[in-house]
């Protein structure tokens, strides 16, 4: 196209106001940018209805009292007043769903990075093995759930019926116990987790682990944990700082297994914020106490993300620098 | 001569402790594949108890201890979850959603991505950063207006809004990475064919897309899934059994006890079997792709 312009000058006319607008220099460029835009419609549409729409509404939904069905009054802050301070639910959800997230995290993150170091060691079959630690991820929470209920059954579920045989333990109720319901679910969550996307990604990232390195690591006699923690563990840095971002997200945003399983109890036990939300919006229809509950969880968000990318600052390694 | 000797000693000093490395080497091995086996036992036993639970009879089931497999394997289990529940209207609606969606996905976000990818124009990089930054923002905080639109809409119990949004763009996961994808390919193809005069549409659909064709697959089968597993949105669309999908369809049969005076745990162990094969077969058979899309996202993101 360069060639095409040199060889006709008349090309370069001025592409007038609307390549100005659009950031073109030549009669081309503006044809270019037109069709860019064409193309570009669907999601500026979507972006608009779906996303930036939505986003200024909640905002102003969160200031409102409305239940969709009559218009809206505002109420100021109100909301987020009732939330702090009159909500018997906001802290204990809020905290169950940090407690949750504190165990999930590291432990997921743990265990993803644990099997994708097993199957790194590439033995026999390892891409059955794969597919099979890949498997409940794949799996609706739905059916997890279901499916979960009745592995913890409190008489005779496999796994009370386990306890029983190997260590003569009358196994708790689990899920229909108020004290192991949260257990229960972090290790539902752990089973379903570990194998899934991120064990998918630090096997990327292990494998990215440049050979030459941990042979040297070898010949100057470091054992496998030095070399894990001076070789390996800086090179997959920075992919365990996207795992653990998205997990601590994922974590956060517990909602469908609680749903399923338990339905936030017994007692409230397993009430998760993402679930306390739904409830006051859908159950409810506080559409304006909802919004204003979710804009305080982005708050929640911005504020754990933010915490990590500082910390990981520290440790952390990006080959490239 | 001594020299000689020592050196022999060493020689074999050395190697007695290479054999022993290579021994303790093998231990190793033996522990973790011993571990790795143990591990994918815990990762497929539920599946299989789930199976053959979904096959005993209810005094079976409910028997102490449990038992490995059913004494005879009751597949009218099957046939009953048909009958109990409409199974098969939930199934042709969750597959209605699924393959509009999906078609939608991939369909307008391969056209999105090639505007973001080959064509300059104002205002592109800003809007891609605000494409990206919707992947961080929690569902929850669109959740509440969308559901007011469609509500004002009246798409409440229907199927559209499970599916209309998917028609614009496609969101930005699938955007991120056909327009790596895109981007990855030779300039010099779009160059050649406007030079033979080919339009910009058909410099897409001719020659880019089909080039497209494995990073296209790997969006189609993550959004089918995802799809398929949707718990969230159906939920809350959907208010009446005739229009559930299987999601949501199986909560709602989860939450009755007994049906016609038999108890339905068997029942929805079968129904759940029913929900979960489709997505590990599409799995079996796409393995390749959904693999790559996941790492791909993992090691550009």
């Amino acid at each position: 196209m360069a060639v095409a312009q040199a060889n006709l000058p008349v090309q370069r006319q001025s592409p007038g106001l609307v390549g100005k607008i659009v950031g073109a220099k030549s009669l081309l460029e503006r044809r270019e940018a037109l069709w860019g835009y064409v193309f570009l419609l669907p999601w500026l549409i979507g972006l608009i209805i779906f996303w930036i729409g939505p986003i200024l509404a909640s905002a102003y939904f969160s200031l409102m009292e409305y239940d969709v069905l009559s218009p809206p009054k505002f109420i100021g802050i109100e909301n987020y007043v009732r939330a702090f301070t009159a909500d018997k639910q906001f802290w204990p959800s809020l905290w169950r769903t940090l407690y949750y997230s504190i165990a999930v995290v590291p432990l997921g993150l743990l265990g993803s990075l644990g099997l994708a170091m097993l199957l790194n060691r590439k033995y026999k079959g390892t891409n059955i093995f794969r597919t099979f630690f890949f498997l409940p991820h794949l799996t609706p929470a739905v059916a997890l759930a279901v499916l979960w209920i009745w592995l913890f059954h409190p008489s005779v579920g496999p796994i009370n019926t386990f306890l029983e045989w190997a260590f003569h333990i009358d196994g708790p109720g689990w899920l229909k116990d108020k004290n192991w319901a949260m257990p229960a679910l972090i290790i539902i969550s752990l089973w379903a987790g570990v194998g899934g996307n991120s064990m998918l990604i630090f096997l990327a990232g292990l494998q990215g682990v440049p050979q030459e390195l941990l042979e040297a690591a070898e010949i100057d006699g470091a054992g496998p944990w030095t070399k894990f923690r001076h070789v390996t563990f800086p090179m997959i840095s920075p992919t365990f700082l996207f795992n653990l971002i998205l997990g601590i997200i994922g974590a956060l945003k517990v909602f469908t297994l609680a749903f399923v399983a338990t339905n936030g109890g017994p007692s409230w036990a397993t009430w998760f914020y993402a679930l306390h939300i739904y409830q006051q919006a859908f159950a409810y229809f506080r559409m304006g106490y909802g919004a204003a509950l979710a804009w305080i969880f982005v708050v929640v968000l911005l504020i754990f993300t933010y915490m990590q990318l500082q910390i990981s600052r520290r440790w952390v390694y990006y080959a490239g620098d | 001569m001594a020299t000689q000797s020592n050196v022999l000693t060493n020689i074999g000093q050395v190697e007695t402790r290479a054999a022993k490395r290579r021994f303790r080497l093998k231990l190793g091995d033996i522990f973790l594949y011993g571990l790795m086996v143990l591990l994918a036992f815990i990762f497929i036993f539920p599946f299989f108890w789930t199976v053959s639970s979904s096959l005993k009879t209810v005094q079976e089931l409910r028997q102490f201890p449990p038992t490995w497999l059913p004494a005879s394997p009751q597949w009218v289990n099957y046939n009953k979850v048909l009958t109990a529940v409409p199974f098969l209207l939930w199934t042709y609606n969750s597959l209605f959603v699924v393959t509009l969606n999906t078609l939608g996905v991939v369909l307008s976000a391969s056209i999105v991505s090639y505007s973001f990818a080959r064509f300059r124009y104002r205002g592109r990089d800003f809007i891609f950063m605000l494409t990206l930054a919707t992947l961080m923002l929690p569902a929850q905080v669109t959740l509440i207006p969308q559901f007011v639109l469609f509500h004002k809409m009246g798409w409440i119990n229907t199927l559209l809004p499970l599916w209309v949004p998917a028609w614009f763009g496609g969101g930005a996961f699938a955007i991120f990475l056909i327009r790596q994808f895109i981007m990855a390919l030779p300039r010099e193809l779009d160059e050649a064919a406007i030079i033979d005069g080919a339009g910009y549409f058909r410099i897409f659909w001719q020659i880019l897309a089909p080039l497209c064709k494995p990073v296209l697959a790997t969006i189609f089968v993550i959004s089918f899934i995802a799809n398929w597993n949707d718990f969230v949105n159906p939920l809350i669309y959907l208010q009446i059994p005739e229009k559930f999908t299987l999601a949501v369809g199986l909560n709602y049969f989860k939450q009755f006890p007994e049906m016609g005076g038999e108890p339905t745990d068997h029942l929805l162990m079968a129904a759940s079997v029913m929900i979960i094969a489709p997505v590990i077969l599409l799995f079996f058979a796409t393995q390749r792709y959904f693999v790559q899309g996941i790492v791909m996202s993992g090691l550009k993101g």
